[in-house]
């Protein structure tokens, strides 16, 4: 297994520097050199000699890609590209267009995404799958064509509906809990019990319905049969046959989500007020932060390709007859 | 069973909030002592709190508590009028000849203006570890390496503090940080035109490598002279009247030199521990929190002088309890508290619970606020029944700023200065009905333009005299818009009868640039509706910022929009609008004059009225100026937004200064009566919570009843009965 992981890594590595350049290519068509000198010396009275020296000090007066006047290797190693990129893959991540580090910045701020993420994830993965068994054990019934209608309707609702709706009913129509905002205290629990629930709840028609048809092809096979006519109670069956067997497909959806729970989510935290990587990232493309746009954006390719790892190992865990090599 | 009891808890929870004296609901952890905080919201974390760097009005807001230049605003006079801040009195302004030597005769050419300032004597800046002292007098806190600083990860972490006197050299030291390239400070290009010696002040210490501090003492700057510890002066090159003005804004503030050292400590910048993020200042607040993520919290500077809420103000304010705390020393609140806010629903919901004491500045294009809070009723706009009934009151005033669509006078077909194409351009800017466009699109909520300079700053006159004639009639007391007739009859004799180009018979058709953010399809086709009643064409080329400002940079554009928010009242902020070396084609930078005006009788003209002092032969100049903007029609239309601020009722001398954001300190809050209405305000509603609860219970007693019928199931139908 060893052995597996180390080649995965490396494997990384070509992954890493695509996702760079293909970043770097899409935020410089949009924005240039100069604009983020301009977004950050404020527009007004800016003199070209301001957006020059803007430019030097931060070190974007280099060629994007190729630097002609430098010779040989240096040509396209004294360039944007490579100055600002190469550095991010011994995770030195520097400092932001305004000035401040990046690192210091997603240490803070990703706390409070986990305090989102995680409660939201692990209660939702439960309630999609206390659903969608509940639902199998009524498989054929009336109860389950609409089970499977309100899923539908469910996730065809725009996630933004559910966080507006969530705010608007329960916080200001209702008055309940605050309807935004974090204090990193004990009371942190007041403001998080509303988007995890709005999160939670937007989650549960695509959730459901997926695992539900999991569980349905499980509930078809030989050992259920076998199990039911032992005489087994139609929720053992449920949790303790056909859950297990069906964790497979589970895992590869939701094992490689656990790494990127650190990057929050950037509609909730944006509307719940929520000062985590979500909101850092979303604050970043407003004032054209290259900075910080690829620094993140790096961030989220290595949490993912952990994730993507951290779900094969999860395999031979649910799986014995799964082996790495 | 455990869900049942996380419910019951929850519930549990709830319903003694229901019966508790405080309210669940507030975002604001509970005050642990009897002073008086405000709580407001920002809306997008500040990028910049250096006064040398910061130059967008929300950073203002917060910067402008805690910093103090040598000049200010009287908060409550209009037209606005300077007074003194940090300085006794107004600088003292000599004109200087070549040789320096002071000139006495009116008419001599000024080579140099020469501003001496006088500070005042008790002017102390807050406690700060970087005015530590040891017991020989030593600065406690700067430190050889990143390793012996590394106990220290925030300014809390410093056991000790100082203060002492803000003295000249503290705001020298500052110019010089203006010109220090390696702060890229926005001023840098525009000041060097002005200080002497700042251009090559900025070479030298720019080509400085540094790795620390560098002491900005050890060099020399012609124009900036240090008398004694209260009085120094800033000479600039020629006249430039405007430039008391600047001398109002955060750039002038001081710095004491141990500032700039402290922050320049080894391995603070990696712990985010720099002047960007930590003001220290002289003003009435200092920052005691800075998580630009979630909240900024100002607190009462205890070592601030005895200044007093003004006893005089405008008329009217007298009357609307503007002078009730005239003689009171200031700062009238202890705490200010901003949080961050990005979405218009908390905000809004938070003023609306009695949260947030105002409700942040207030744009008729936040539709959703707007629509609630606002009705048009027969006096014009009116807040509705509920706001009303919620005991709200509104600060209102034309912000000194504009919005306008400007003609690209390089055009082939828009541009130009033939009488024809003015006809043309008048024709359009007929047609285009700004009455009726701000009436529809922002409910009234802000006023046409009759020039480019906007109400409550000199020049801009009131009644019969201040209308646009070629636009205009004057009618029943008020202006009103010349007849679509005329338009046509302009367009005609500009060569376009009914909207066709006379001698190709093709159809004349406008380009104009839009942001796409900035303009709703709405207002597109409304737009095209009014000029289709010429029968003239529009396309337009919607772009993002960044696309629509290159285009105006390469005059790659006929028609395009744009706004401009005053820096000062002073009508040269706006004329300058039209000057021509501050096109971008003829300056080559991002200047102002989008519309490339090049007319040499204005920029003559303004040139000459630039370097005047106020009075009438400058008000006659500037009369001028304004009508050869309205002959030559160099904007389709323009307008000037009003902006206010809802306040709830326990928020006094809310006056809004359309210039300055040094308010806060004027503010009164009521904090007994805040608890009250937040009481009444925020009773939760249970019912929904318990509903559900008793719903979840009756849908899951008949799933358990099913699930045990299903389980009893056997082959035999006949078996199939229910226990």
């Amino acid at each position: 297994m060893f052995a597996y992981i180390v080649r995965r890594l490396i494997y990384a590595v070509p992954i890493l520097i695509g996702v760079n350049l293909l970043t770097f290519i899409l935020f410089f068509i949009v924005n240039s050199p100069d604009d983020m000198a301009r977004s950050q010396l404020g527009e007004k009275y800016v003199t070209a000699a301001a957006i020059e020296n803007w430019k030097i000090e931060n070190g974007y007066d280099k060629p994007l890609f190729h630097n002609a006047e430098a010779g040989g290797f240096y040509a396209y190693t004294d360039t944007i590209f490579y100055t600002k990129s190469m550095r991010l893959f011994a995770f030195d991540f520097g400092r932001s267009e305004s000035g401040r580090d990046i690192t210091a910045d997603v240490s803070q701020r990703m706390w409070p995404s986990v305090a989102l993420a995680l409660p939201t994830f692990v209660t939702g993965i439960w309630v999609n799958i206390c659903v969608a068994l509940m639902v199998v054990m009524f498989r054929g019934t009336k109860l389950d064509r609409w089970a499977v209608l309100v899923f539908v309707s469910l996730m065809s609702i725009s996630y933004l509906f559910y966080i507006i709706g969530g705010q608007y009913m329960v916080a200001k129509l209702w008055r309940l809990v605050p309807i935004s905002g974090f204090n990193p205290t004990a009371d942190a629990w007041k403001f998080l019990i509303l988007p995890v629930v709005v999160g939670v709840v937007a989650g549960i028609g695509a959730g459901a319905r997926w695992y539900r048809t999991l569980f349905i092809e499980e509930a078809s096979q030989d050992y259920v049969r076998t199990a039911r006519a032992k005489g087994l109670s139609e929720i053992r069956i449920l949790f303790r046959h056909i859950l297990p067997n069906a964790l497979i497909p589970i895992l590869t959806g939701v094992v490689v989500l656990i790494p990127t729970l650190f990057m929050g989510s950037l509609l909730m935290e944006s509307f719940f007020g929520i000062p985590g990587l979500g909101s850092y990232m979303l604050d970043a493309i407003r004032s054209q932060d290259f900075a910080i746009v690829r620094s993140m954006v790096f961030i989220g390719s290595v949490l993912y390709i952990i994730g993507l790892i951290l779900t094969d190992i999860s395999y031979t865990w649910a799986d014995p007859r799964v082996r790495l090599n | 069973m455990i869900k049942a009891r996380a419910t019951t808890a929850i519930l549990a929870v709830l319903l003694l909030n229901a019966c508790s004296d405080s309210t669940f609901n507030s975002p604001h952890p509970a005050e642990t002592d009897d002073r008086t905080t405000y709580y407001s919201s920002f809306t997008l974390p500040p990028k910049h709190l250096d006064p040398a760097l910061s130059y967008a009005t929300d950073e203002s807001v917060i910067i402008d508590q805690i910093y103090e230049s040598p000049l200010g605003y009287h908060f409550l006079k209009r037209p606005y009028e300077l007074e003194p801040l940090a300085a006794e009195s107004l600088p003292e302004i000599t004109y200087l000849d070549e040789a320096g030597e002071t000139i006495t005769d009116e008419n001599a050419h000024v080579a140099y203006t020469r501003y001496t300032i006088r500070l005042k004597k008790d002017l102390r800046y807050q406690p700060h570890p970087a005015f530590a002292l040891g017991e020989g007098g030593e600065s406690l806190y700067v430190f050889a390496d990143a390793n012996e600083s590394s106990a220290y990860q925030t300014i809390a972490d410093f056991p000790e503090a100082g203060s002492r006197q803000a003295v000249a050299n503290d705001f020298v030291y500052q110019v010089k940080r203006l010109a220090d390239p390696k702060n890229k400070s926005p001023l840098l290009g525009f000041m060097g035109q002005y200080i002497v010696g700042l251009k090559e002040f900025s070479k030298v210490v720019g080509d400085i490598e540094r790795d620390g501090w560098l002491n900005l003492d050890e060099f020399e700057m012609s124009g900036l002279q240090v008398i004694d510890d209260r009085t120094f002066t800033i000479t600039i090159h020629n006249r430039y009247p405007q430039f008391v003005y600047w001398l109002a804004m955060h750039f002038f503030a001081p710095i004491a030199p141990e500032i700039d050292r402290f922050y320049k400590n080894p391995g603070f910048k990696d712990k985010n521990l720099t002047l960007d993020w930590h003001p220290v200042g002289t003003g009435a607040f200092m920052m005691t929190r800075n998580d630009p993520n979630s909240e900024i919290v100002l607190e009462r500077n205890p070592n601030y002088r005895t200044e007093l809420y003004p006893s005089s103000g405008s008329p009217g304010d007298l009357e609307a309890g503007f002078l009730a705390d005239a003689g009171q020393p200031l700062p009238l609140i202890d705490r200010a508290v901003f949080r961050l806010e990005k979405e218009l629903l908390p905000r809004w919901t938070k003023f609306l619970q009695g949260y947030y004491d105002r409700s942040g500045e207030t744009h008729s294009n936040t539709r959703g606020v707007f629509d609630q809070a606002f009705v048009v009723g027969p006096e014009g706009l009116e807040l509705s029944k509920d706001m009303q009934s919620h005991g709200l009151t509104i600060a209102k005033d034309v912000k000194p700023s504009m919005y306008y669509y400007g003609f690209n006078m390089r055009d082939p077909v828009v541009g130009g200065y033939t009488e024809e194409r003015r006809k043309l351009r008048r024709a359009l800017s007929l047609a285009f009905d700004v009455e009726d466009y701000v009436n529809i699109f922002y409910k009234g909520n802000a006023v046409a333009a009759q020039s480019p300079v906007p109400p409550g700053i000199p020049g801009q006159l009131e009644g019969r005299e201040g209308i646009n004639t070629y636009i205009y009639d004057w009618e029943d007391d008020k202006p009103k818009r010349k007849s679509l007739d005329l338009a046509r009859s302009l367009l005609s004799e500009a060569g376009y009868p009914n909207g066709r180009n006379r001698d190709t018979g093709e159809p004349l058709k406008l380009f104009i640039d839009v942001q796409s953010q900035a303009i709703s399809n709405a207002q597109m086709d409304w737009i095209r509706r009014k000029m289709s009643d010429l029968g003239v064409q529009v396309e337009y080329r919607p772009a993002d910022w960044n696309r629509t400002r290159e285009k105006l940079l390469t005059g790659n554009t006929q028609i395009y929009s744009h706004g401009w928010l005053a820096d000062y009242p002073d009508p040269e902020n706006f004329l300058f609008l039209l000057f021509g070396p501050e096109s971008p084609l003829v300056c080559n930078c991002d200047g102002a004059n989008n519309s490339s005006y090049e007319n040499p009788e204005f920029d003559a003209k303004f040139s000459e009225m630039r370097a005047m002092d106020e009075g009438p032969a400058r008000d006659a100049l500037i009369a001028e100026l304004i009508e050869m903007w309205r002959r030559d029609n160099v904007w389709l239309f323009s307008y000037h937004p009003l902006e206010f601020y809802l306040n709830n009722r326990w928020v006094y001398n809310h006056k809004r200064h359309g210039i300055s954001k040094r308010t806060l300190q004027y503010l009164r809050i009521d904090p007994e009566d805040r608890t009250a209405m937040q009481l009444a305000w925020n009773e939760p509603v249970i019912w929904p919570v318990v509903g559900g609860f008793a719903g979840f219970i009756a849908l899951l007693f008949p799933a358990v009843r099913a699930y045990r019928r299903r389980q009893k199931m056997t082959i035999s139908p006949a078996a199939t009965t229910e226990d």
